[in-house]
This record gives C-alpha cells, sequence and structure tokens, in this order.
C-alpha cells in the first residue's frame, strides 16, 4: 500500500524535477579521510555537482516533509536504508512502466528491481574501498566497478559520463569526504523471466 | 639464438619457421596507422596479402588450456609480434607485450564466423581493441561501430550473441596494462591439464610456453619452466581443473590487482602455482557482499563447503541474469559443463 501510494506521489511529480533540492545547502560536514589532504576548491566543486546533478534524489531517502517528500538529509546520500525491505518487483501495467519505493530509493521497471548505493565512504556498506579509478570507471562505462554487471535504472551514467575527469574526481573526493554511515543496500533484483 | 631455434621448428615439423623471420613478413604487410583502426578485418595483417582466406606466414595460433566461456562458440587465436622484438618477462607471469603486438580471436557458431576480435598495442600505453564482423558468405568481415551490436545472432532458443562495445573489452583487458588474457605461462603451459573444462587437444604448430622459451621470444628467459612448467598443484584433479576455469573465467578481474575488483575475491596466479589448495581455501567463507537467496543477510559467503546452493560464487556462475550472473559480461548462456563441476567441488569440500 506504501509502496503504491509513493509510486503514485514519486512519479507524479516527475524524478528529475523535485523540488527538494533547494532545501540542500551544501551544509554536510566535510571530514576528509585521515592521511587524504582534502583541497577545498576540489571538495566544493564535487559538493556543488552533486546538488546540480541531483544524486540526493535517489540516494538519499526521501521523507514528507511540509511540501511534500523530499530527500532527509540526516540520511544524505546513504542509499536504499537496509532496514526498508522489499521483496519483490512492483507490478507496473495501464501504461505505467516503472516505479519508485517510498524513500525514492528502490525502483522497479522491465530491469528488475534497483536500489541507490550507499555513497557515502563506509569501507564495508559504501564507497570507503572504492579508488578513484574505479569511481571513474564507473561513471565512464556504466558498470559497477567499472568492471562488473551494468548500472541499473534510473541511475543516469549516460549523462555522467559525460563529465570530465576532472568533475568525476572532484566528485569522488567529495564523497569520499562525507561521514561514513553503515548502511547495506541490498543486491538488485533480476525480473522475474530471467531468474534462471 | 632465434635462428638455431629455427631450425630446431623445422626439425620438429612444425608448418612455421622462425618466429621472428614469420613475423617481420606479417609486420611488413600490415604496418597500421598507430591511431586508426582498419575499417576491414583484412587490413590487420591476419590474412596473407595475396589469399585473404589463409592465416600469413608469421602469424601463430595459440590455444590456452583453461579457455574463457564464449557461450559455446567455436574460438580460434592467433597472436604476432613485431620483427625482432621480444616479449619483456621481467614479471614471469604478467608479461609486457612489445609495441605492435596483435592478437586476434575468431568466434564462429555452427561453422560459421561470427566475429573476430583485435587487440593491438599501438603505443607502449594503450591497447585497441575491436571486433569485426563477418558478412553471410564469410567474404569480409568489417569493423563493428564503437557501441558494438548486440544480440547479433541467436545463439540458442531466446539468447543472442552480441559484438562487444569498446568499453567492455577494456572493462576485461584494460586499457593500458593487462592486454590479452589468455596467453600468459600458464595458459601456454606444456604441463596441460588434461582435465580442463572445456580444454582441447593442442593442434598441429601452435605456440607452447616451451617454444616460446627456446625462440628468445620471451626476454629474460624463465628457462626454468622449461624443467618445471607452470601447473595448478593442487591435491586433486578436481580441484586443479576448478581453479583453472576460475583463471581463464575470473581472475581477469579477481586477481588481487589494485586496478582490478580489489572488493571481491582473489586469486593470484603465482598462489596457484605454489599451493592451489592453500588458494582456494582463501575463497572458503569468505564474505560475499553480494547476497546469497537463502543465506542470512549480511552473512552471505565466497563458498560455504558442501554447500554450493549457498555459495555466491556457484550461485553466480550459474545464474545469467544480468544483476547477478559472474562473468558479469561477455556471456548469456549458462555453462553447464563448469556448473556441475564447481557445485560438485564446492559439495566435496570439508569444513
Amino acid at each position: 500500500m506504501l509502496r503504491g501510494h509513493l509510486t503514485t506521489w514519486v512519479l507524479a511529480l516527475g524524478l528529475a524535477a523535485v523540488p527538494v533540492s533547494l532545501t540542500w545547502h551544501g551544509s554536510q560536514a566535510l571530514a576528509a579521510p585521515a592521511g587524504t589532504p582534502a583541497d577545498p576548491a576540489h571538495l566544493d566543486r564535487g559538493a556543488y555537482l552533486v546538488r546540480i546533478m541531483g544524486c540526493n534524489h535517489c540516494h538519499t531517502p526521501y521523507k514528507v516533509g511540509p511540501r511534500g517528500p523530499e530527500p532527509d538529509m540526516t540520511r544524505a546520500l546513504t542509499g536504499h536504508p537496509s532496514d526498508f525491505k522489499l521483496s519483490s518487483a512492483n507490478s507496473a501495467g495501464d501504461g505505467w512502466v516503472w516505479s519508485a519505493a517510498a524513500t525514492n530509493t528502490a525502483f522497479s521497471g522491465p530491469w528488475g528491481v534497483s536500489f541507490a548505493a550507499n555513497l557515502t565512504p563506509d569501507p564495508e556498506t559504501g564507497l570507503g574501498k572504492w579508488t578513484e579509478e574505479m569511481f571513474i570507471a564507473t561513471m565512464k562505462t556504466g558498470r559497477h566497478q567499472g568492471k562488473g554487471r551494468q548500472i541499473l535504472p534510473p541511475m543516469p551514467f549516460e549523462n555522467l559520463g559525460n563529465l570530465s575527469d576532472q568533475d568525476i574526481k572532484d566528485l569522488f573526493s567529495y564523497l569520499q569526504s562525507l561521514a561514513p554511515v553503515r548502511n547495506r543496500v541490498p543486491s538488485p533484483i533480476d525480473p522475474a523471466e530471467v531468474q534462471r | 639464438m632465434r635462428q638455431r631455434i629455427a631450425t630446431t621448428a623445422l626439425a620438429a615439423g612444425l608448418v612455421a619457421v622462425a618466429v621472428t623471420q614469420q613475423v617481420s613478413r606479417a609486420a611488413a604487410s600490415a604496418a597500421l596507422d598507430p591511431e586508426t583502426l582498419p575499417q576491414h578485418l583484412t587490413g590487420t595483417g591476419l590474412y596473407a596479402a595475396d589469399d585473404p582466406s589463409t592465416v600469413a606466414p608469421g602469424i601463430r595460433q595459440f590455444l590456452p588450456q583453461y579457455p574463457l566461456w564464449s557461450d559455446g562458440l567455436t574460438k580460434r587465436r592467433w597472436v604476432s609480434l613485431p620483427e625482432g622484438t621480444s616479449i619483456d618477462a621481467t614479471s614471469e607471469l604478467a608479461w609486457d607485450f612489445p609495441v605492435g603486438t596483435k592478437f586476434w580471436k575468431e568466434f564462429s557458431l555452427k561453422g560459421r564466423r561470427i566475429e573476430t576480435r583485435l587487440s593491438w598495442k599501438s603505443s607502449p600505453s594503450r591497447w585497441q581493441m575491436a571486433s569485426y564482423v563477418w558478412n553471410e558468405d564469410e567474404t569480409d568481415a568489417v569493423l563493428a561501430p564503437p557501441d558494438g551490436i548486440p544480440g547479433l545472432v541467436e545463439i540458442v532458443p531466446g539468447r543472442r550473441h552480441s559484438i562487444p562495445s569498446r568499453s567492455d573489452c577494456i572493462a576485461c583487458h584494460g586499457a593500458s596494462k593487462t592486454g590479452p588474457l589468455g596467453f600468459n605461462a600458464l595458459q601456454l603451459s606444456n604441463d596441460r591439464d588434461p582435465n580442463a573444462i572445456h580444454g582441447e587437444p593442442l593442434g598441429p604448430g601452435m605456440l607452447t610456453l616451451a617454444e616460446l622459451i627456446d625462440h628468445g621470444v620471451l626476454a629474460p628467459a624463465p628457462t626454468h619452466f622449461i624443467a618445471d612448467p607452470p601447473r595448478i598443484h593442487a591435491s586433486n584433479p578436481l580441484t586443479r581443473s576448478v581453479l583453472g576455469y576460475l583463471v581463464g573465467n575470473c581472475t581477469m578481474c579477481h586477481n588481487g590487482g589494485a586496478d582490478a575488483t580489489p572488493l571481491g575475491p582473489s586469486l593470484s596466479i603465482r598462489d596457484l602455482l605454489e599451493d592451489a589448495d592453500a588458494a582456494a581455501r582463501t575463497l572458503t567463507d569468505r564474505p560475499s557482499a553480494w547476497q546469497v537467496p537463502g543465506s542470512p543477510e549480511g552473512h552471505s559467503v565466497v563458498v560455504q563447503p558442501g554447500r554450493a546452493d549457498l555459495s555466491a560464487l556457484f550461485v553466480r556462475l550459474r545464474s545469467r541474469a544480468p544483476s547477478s550472473q559472474m562473468p558479469p559480461l561477455g556471456t548469456v548462456v549458462r555453462d553447464q559443463q563448469a556448473v556441475d563441476a564447481i557445485g560438485r567441488w564446492i559439495s566435496n569440500l570439508s569444513r
């Protein structure tokens, strides 16, 4: 029920145009990992890119605020919450092709179910062990870690692949500067017809 | 040195003469612009200039003992080195090829050629990779577009072979460092695994490690591999063949290298040559970030002894669902022979 309700709501708003990005003011703590001197200019650039590219719309769980659903910035960029269970795809039909979960961090469509990744530098559940090279390769190839499975919709890797290497590096520097949050995002669920 | 070896090769009845002499002719017939891929396969130098149905002199066929699974397609592979060059074998298990080295791999389905892939070291820091797609009557093969050709031909009902994009080529081979994956000391070892999954017998004239050493093509020459050829030293034949399969199908990424899947399980060929059982044990009970269906959340493992169904290695190898299958690209059909062997191997493991 919740899923269906939010599905309609989110799709009605249009995923690319939810105005809640305006609520983000770049106020997150920028704690550079030990041994990694952070260049403020590059961090600012990375934070700017996160804001204008709408990363929070999928990688930050939504909550319902006074103006409707908006990213819960207390959980910024932590991905699909591990305690929000979705065991199967939402059935679409009647003209609907895909839908989003209440948190706007899980998406069901012809590709199965995708879950937005934890982008904080937690070593076990986030990007803590990722290298800059892996991150660039992921953005450029649309493959997980630059080598693995396809990155799934609605991640707009076709757009991100056009970023300059320096912009991707700045994004990575910024993400690595966030406080690590442990949140194990589920693996994608394949569509039923290919689960064999 | 190479002249002496040429005599040896001829005496052995090989079709080829000395590798470097052959290569000189091949190189002369196909000096490629270092920035531009030829539009036709014939322009890459694979075939004789006066006979496009015959592989050019100097280009040698080889056969890795642990082949990559390619959905059951038949493959043939060739290599050519520029005249007067050698392969830098300073790292005897990770060779560095001279600029101008070319590898080709031909894919056929039911006797008809589909595509031939080219890996070409065009500069000290760059491997160019591309595929050439054969026409229906196999009279010509044309350069595929950079994005590849999805679903070109049906392999089995509902499953189609795709020409890979160049970025997918790089995903496995790397753009600057790795290059060829099936041409190394273990894959070309003269101590071939008789139980290798999908292993094939060597044909006449196919290159082996011993020949490369004898011909001085490897520098410095790892001469100890003559008396003691590289071999996966495992306690039983099944473990040897399973680990060999993982070498051929997984270690292009899962090799522990800094640029290759550092987050997942890994096997190094060096470890497999020294103590394969110990290397295999590093997979046992190793946590897997990928959630195995049926395992408690957050407690999935790569290999659970006795329980193939709860081992990520087995479940992902068996799967051909896009988000869970391993390898993640280059295959759309399950390798049942490998699934059976690896399932049996895990079931036989005890704590």
